[in-house]
């Protein structure tokens, strides 16, 4: 009876929130998505732009290489990462997880600017290099590919070991024991029993990094040069530069697309969702 | 079992080498804080808070702190009261499609962040609402529902429904449930959706960046343009309060949880 009363006098509840979101978010994105097609009049001239100037498909492709390659670097870094932590004993464990989770509260500015005082031509790491005579110019850090890579790696860390982590965690032992004793080598113990049961971990973590890196922002605009304008620079510049509603819009229903298109196939691939609550 | 073979070995380096890398740019930062240099040089020469004077004396710099705390407390409160309604809304009522108002609800934290600021920035040039501070609320606590919503209905789901129940047997109103079985069972999420809130409108970069004007500029925006110009050990002091406060909001958020484990033990 409490049920049925209570139940239907809660569902009004949702109402708050719902209108905020549909105001606030779903309308004006579903506006800006309408200036594709519509501005500065309807056609799709706007695709037209984006998919004929070489310009235009040099920054899709960039985006795309620097997601790959952020999405590679975690992969690297964060598969030993999760490893060590799930066979850690307890305080190395938390320790690790500290460490992968400190940066992950700390705002992409913070992190970003720390970056920029290290990379800089006359930064610390240049100084440092320099002072032990390992180089004697120095080198070129940031405003660069490397340093876009740097500064997102670290950044989407956390996004891969998660993932990764929650998947280890789950797997037994045995499976690893059982192919050493019928003679696989470690190396082939690993490859044909292990790997294949962290694949779950592997393709949500590396989803989660590329998708989230496709539409990054402020890491490429702070620490590339002018090779690594990514997309979302693209659709900042076009707005607040030149006010190009009708390309930018175009350029935002590309990566809305795009994002959405590489979650679906996954999620059919796979069978896996984005487990993003770790 | 575990042997020092090559692999353990470069496991062991490679973990050593990530470490570093998450910390040590971070501890710099906290280090160049402190520094008496007149410009970044490390190690500092001696110990100073000039920096952190010169943040609390500089009104560029008061002006953008007292925007940022402005937009945050408001933000913090709606968000936390919309999305606590809306989770009970979604777990405890007969609202059919819940699985698709809870996505929607979830989308700004789906949809890339740079689409929904040029978006809002589009239709808040049009609604007047461009380089305001209500702007900001809005726009912010639109950003954090997701995180409080998602805290919120992960916790309603652990709440023992029977205690619900006895209550509701026992003669007490929907209302007087809620507000003596349910909320306090609740109450370490909802905090914890709360500091959720506070720290990402205070951290928020890329929607502020774009519906924020010259007259009304929050912190974040302040420090992106300085640190286009150039680095400025001031940006040093103001991220290492930044990353305090997040600390602190962390520790809080933990002490939450760890009270809401007492009721359990008995």
């Amino acid at each position: 009876m409490f049920a049925k009363l209570a139940r239907d006098r809660f569902a009004w509840l949702v109402l708050p929130a719902g209108i905020l979101i549909l105001a606030v978010f779903a309308y004006p994105v579903f506006w800006l998505l309408v200036r594709s097609f519509s501005d500065p009049s309807w056609g799709l001239q706007n695709y037209e732009t984006v998919f004929a100037k070489v310009i235009y498909l040099k920054v899709l492709w960039n985006t795309v290489a620097i997601a790959g390659a952020t999405t590679i670097g975690a992969l690297l870094l964060g598969f030993p990462m999760a490893y060590s932590m799930v066979h850690a004993p307890p305080l190395m464990r938390k320790l690790l997880v500290f460490v992968v989770l400190i940066p992950f509260w700390t705002s992409i500015l913070v992190r970003t600017f720390a970056w920029m005082v290290l990379l800089q031509p006359n930064g610390l790491l240049n100084d440092m290099l320099i002072g032990i005579g390992f180089i004697e110019t120095p080198a070129k850090f940031m405003f660069n590919r490397t340093g876009v890579l740097i500064g997102m790696i670290q950044i989407m860390l956390p996004f891969m070991v998660f993932p990764l982590f929650s998947v280890m965690t789950r797997i037994d032992h045995a499976y690893v024991q059982a192919a050493a004793n019928l003679g696989a080598t470690p190396v082939k113990g690993f490859l044909r029993v292990y790997l294949p049961l962290c694949l779950p971990g592997i393709v949500t973590g590396s989803m989660l990094v590329f998708i989230i890196s496709l539409g990054y922002f402020i890491t490429p605009a702070l620490l590339g040069g002018r090779k690594d304008v990514m997309i979302a620079q693209l659709i900042q510049q076009q707005i607040s530069d030149f006010g190009n509603w009708g390309l930018s819009s175009a350029l935002a229903v590309v990566l809305l697309i795009g994002t959405g298109l590489i979650f679906a196939v996954v999620h059919k691939v796979f069978k896996v969702g984005p487990d993003a609550r770790f | 079992m575990d042997r020092v073979s090559p692999w353990n070995l470069l496991r062991g380096v490679i973990c050593a080498l990530v470490v570093v890398y998450m910390i040590v740019p971070l501890a710099i930062i906290l280090i160049i804080s402190f520094s008496a240099a007149q410009f970044l040089s490390f190690p500092p020469p001696g110990f100073s808070l000039q920096w952190y004077d010169k943040f609390f004396t500089d009104p560029a710099w008061l002006r953008a702190l007292n925007i940022s705390v402005q937009v945050m407390i408001p933000t913090a409160i709606l968000s936390t009261l919309a999305g606590t309604a809306a989770a009970l809304a979604l777990s405890r009522s007969t609202l059919p499609g819940t699985a698709f108002i809870q996505g929607i609800l979830m989308a700004p934290l789906v949809v890339p962040v740079i689409i929904t600021a040029a978006a809002i920035f589009g239709v808040f040039r049009i609604w007047g609402l461009y380089g305001t501070v209500p702007g900001l609320v809005l726009a912010h606590t639109v950003l954090t529902i997701p995180y409080v919503l998602s805290t919120v209905v992960t916790a309603l789901g652990l709440v023992d429904r029977r205690l619900e129940d006895a209550a509701e047997n026992l003669g007490a109103r929907p209302f007087t449930i809620f507000r003596r079985i349910t909320l306090p069972l609740i109450m370490p999420a909802v905090l914890s959706g709360l500091l959720f809130a506070m720290v990402i409108s205070f951290d928020e970069l890329v929607v502020t960046l774009f519906i924020s004007t010259p007259t009304v500029r929050p912190v974040t925006v302040q420090m992106w343009s300085n640190i286009r110009g150039s680095v400025d050990p001031t940006i040093a002091a103001i991220a290492t309060l930044l990353f305090l406060f997040s600390l602190l909001a962390l520790l809080l958020e933990g002490l939450a949880r760890r009270k809401s484990n007492q009721p359990r033990a008995f």
